[in-house]
């Protein structure tokens, strides 16, 4: 019986969401820019072939402008400047999220350790994220991935390490405004253990903010990931957004004006990160509708 | 990464509301300049672990696609003192550091202290002009949008800044390259001054100013966009205050009651974003100057990377790092004077 009771609690509360974020027009046009493109990156290798990609069999000729046979142009290579923005996605979105996911989970155990154990671990915490906070992260991504091994996993490390510091600054708030409040205090007088206060209580409670905040990070992580491959430190064997300005450049596209191989890349991460950022004030407005007052 | 694009947090989650606040005047100062210092410290310690701790080895990394054979890697080793125990070049980084001495450039061979202050200048001038414009355009409109709230005006302003916040720095400056400088040949395409030079002062000046429109335009596009959604968002908080109320009652027009009572209250959170976003403006220019091939730090950095050349890139992570903190101290100190609530107590 009360397995049913939580179950439509829970089914009313997922209703509401929906049905205030549906209320928020941009959020729903950045959900359906986002999903668009997870969908075009996920069934890319269904019409999307290793010959396409490689440059040995590229059948189009050298920059070649937008035809017919190629929509979008070719580069460098002759290869089509749209297969390689469809397959680029799937690099971009990976390491946009998985360095988000990254920052997040750091961002938030630094935030919940600060706000439940105050004093002087509290103290340490905060210096380091108010460091960070003000640190030019790129300088120090860039410092990081030249030192490191090259490849997308140093990518996302780097991006994850330099992008804690705002949502260790927003989980210590919201953990000290939830610790404030009695049930915590039941929680510890009926004999709960710092892990179980911080992982049953504090967390939940703390997660959706979190949430929203994550949503914002994937996109400014894949702005990140752009810049450093742009800066030739990505992974030179994949194809993501970011190599194929780098390559654009390299190859003198700017010269030559070809205009086709420097746009689409460019205009898939303004839409995707104009998605995550649209969704993710939403999710705020959502989760604090005094917010939406002030948008 | 601080985030290359700050999330949307508004003034009052970063913005510590106690701060400074119930203390004497010499207390703040020195509570503010101890943090300055342990942060500097903390970047010289980042500095040693970065290129000396992490698992990744600078030598190997210098000679990356450059087979060198092991005596090579072994001279190479021993003049950066990688030979020996951590602790010791730990005190011998602190040595050098102490005296100013940030090594020697692998790429030009010359000293690291005398590359940066080389390339200092041109980088003071882009972003400083930069961060003006910027400044003066993102709180102009962002008051404006904030005091029309919900109009044409605020809509526009607000999509704008939102698309513009969401375009990758470096790729906005290779589109302005492209269309203003190769297509319509309108500026130059790189560089801070014409090659071969120009004879007199006047002539000199222009010439630099007409390099400087182009990457000066592409950092103000991306930066500015941040500063008018703060202004937006902390002017919109002041908006329901009573005190406008009562200026309005005593019949101030409603131009004045923006300009002499809403903006300035609004204008102290989003002093301290500004501020606290500096680190983003000094990523930005890393990006610009690169685009530009602006003869500054953030070029320097470029080629330090693309060589790699290890001692060049602590010597400007480090140079970096430390202007930001620096401004960051200065800025908290310059807050406490502008703020009439806290300069009283």
């Amino acid at each position: 019986m009360t397995a049913s009771i939580a179950w439509e609690r829970r089914r009313t509360a997922a209703a509401r969401f929906a049905r205030t974020y549906a209320e928020q027009r941009s959020g729903l046009a950045g959900l359906v820019v986002l999903g668009a493109t997870l969908v075009v990156a996920l069934t890319a290798p269904l019409y999307i072939t290793a010959d396409d990609l490689s440059v040995i069999t590229a059948t189009g000729g050298v920059l070649e402008p937008p035809s017919a046979a190629y929509p979008l142009g070719t580069d460098e290579s002759g290869r089509s400047v749209l297969a390689l923005t469809i397959m680029g996605s799937r690099i971009s979105l990976l390491v946009g999220v998985a360095a988000t996911l990254l920052s997040v989970v750091i961002g938030s155990l630094v935030g919940m350790l600060a706000a439940h154990f105050g004093g002087w671990p509290s103290a340490i915490l905060m210096r380091l994220t108010d460091f960070f906070l003000v640190l030019p992260s790129l300088v120090l991504a860039i410092v990081l991935s030249t030192v490191l091994q090259r490849g997308a996993f140093t990518i996302i490390v780097a991006i994850g390490v330099t992008s804690w510091a705002s949502t260790a600054r927003l989980v210590r708030a919201q953990t000290l405004a939830i610790e404030a409040r009695p049930y915590i205090e039941r929680a510890q007088v009926l004999g709960g253990g710092h892990a179980h206060v911080l992982g049953k209580h504090v967390l939940p409670a703390v997660l959706p903010l979190v949430l929203a905040n994550t949503t914002l990070t994937v996109g400014s992580a894949i702005i990140s990931e752009s810049t450093l491959a742009f800066l030739g430190l990505g992974d030179p064997a994949s194809v993501s957004w970011g190599t194929m300005l780098k390559a654009a450049v390299d190859s003198g596209a700017i010269t030559a004006g070809a205009w086709w191989y420097l746009l689409p890349p460019g205009i898939a991460i303004v839409a995707v990160v104009l998605g995550f950022t649209l969704c993710g004030r939403a999710l705020e407005i959502v989760l604090n509708p005094a917010l939406a007052a002030r948008r | 990464m601080t985030d290359l694009l700050p999330s949307t947090t508004t003034a009052t989650d970063l913005a510590e509301p106690t701060k400074g606040r119930a203390q004497g005047g010499l207390a703040f100062v020195l509570r503010t300049i101890g943090g300055g210092l342990i942060s500097m410290a903390l970047i010289v310690v980042l500095g040693f672990f970065m290129f000396r701790v992490l698992p990744g080895d600078p030598v190997r990394a210098m000679t990356r696609d450059r087979p060198g054979n092991p005596e090579q890697l072994a001279r190479l080793r021993a003049e950066f003192g990688l030979d020996q125990p951590l602790p010791q070049q730990f005190l011998d980084y602190l040595g050098d550091l102490a005296r100013g001495d940030l090594g020697t450039s692998y790429k030009y061979s010359q000293p690291v202290t005398d590359l940066i202050l080389g390339r200092l200048w041109p980088t003071v001038l882009l972003t400083g002009t930069a961060l003006v414009i910027s400044v003066a355009l993102g709180l102009w409109l962002g008051s404006r949008a904030a005091w029309r709230h919900g109009s044409a005006f605020d809509r526009f302003t607000t999509a704008t800044a939102l698309v513009l916040w969401s375009v990758p720095t470096f790729w906005l400056g290779l589109i302005v390259l492209m269309v203003f400088a190769v297509a319509l040949d309108l500026f130059p395409t790189a560089g801070m001054t014409s090659p071969g030079g120009v004879d007199g002062f006047f002539p000199a000046v222009l010439d630099v100013a007409h390099h400087l429109v182009l990457p000066c335009l592409t950092m103000v596009a991306v930066v500015y966009a941040q500063y008018l959604m703060v202004m937006r968002s902390s002017l919109l908080e002041e908006m329901t205050a009573d005190y406008l109320t009562t200026a309005r009652a005593k019949g101030l027009r409603e131009d004045l009651v923006r300009r002499r009572h809403a903006v300035p209250n609004a204008l102290l959170p989003t002093i301290t974003i500004i501020f606290l976003q500096v680190g983003f403006v000094v990523s930005g220019a890393v990006t610009v100057e690169t685009v530009f091939s602006w003869p500054g730090l953030g070029l320097l950095t470029y080629q330090a990377l693309a060589v790699p050349d290890i001692p060049l890139l602590q010597g400007t992570l480090i140079a970096l790092s430390s202007a930001v903190v620096i401004m960051n101290v200065a800025a908290d100190l310059v807050y406490r004077l502008v703020d009439p609530r806290v300069r009283t107590r």
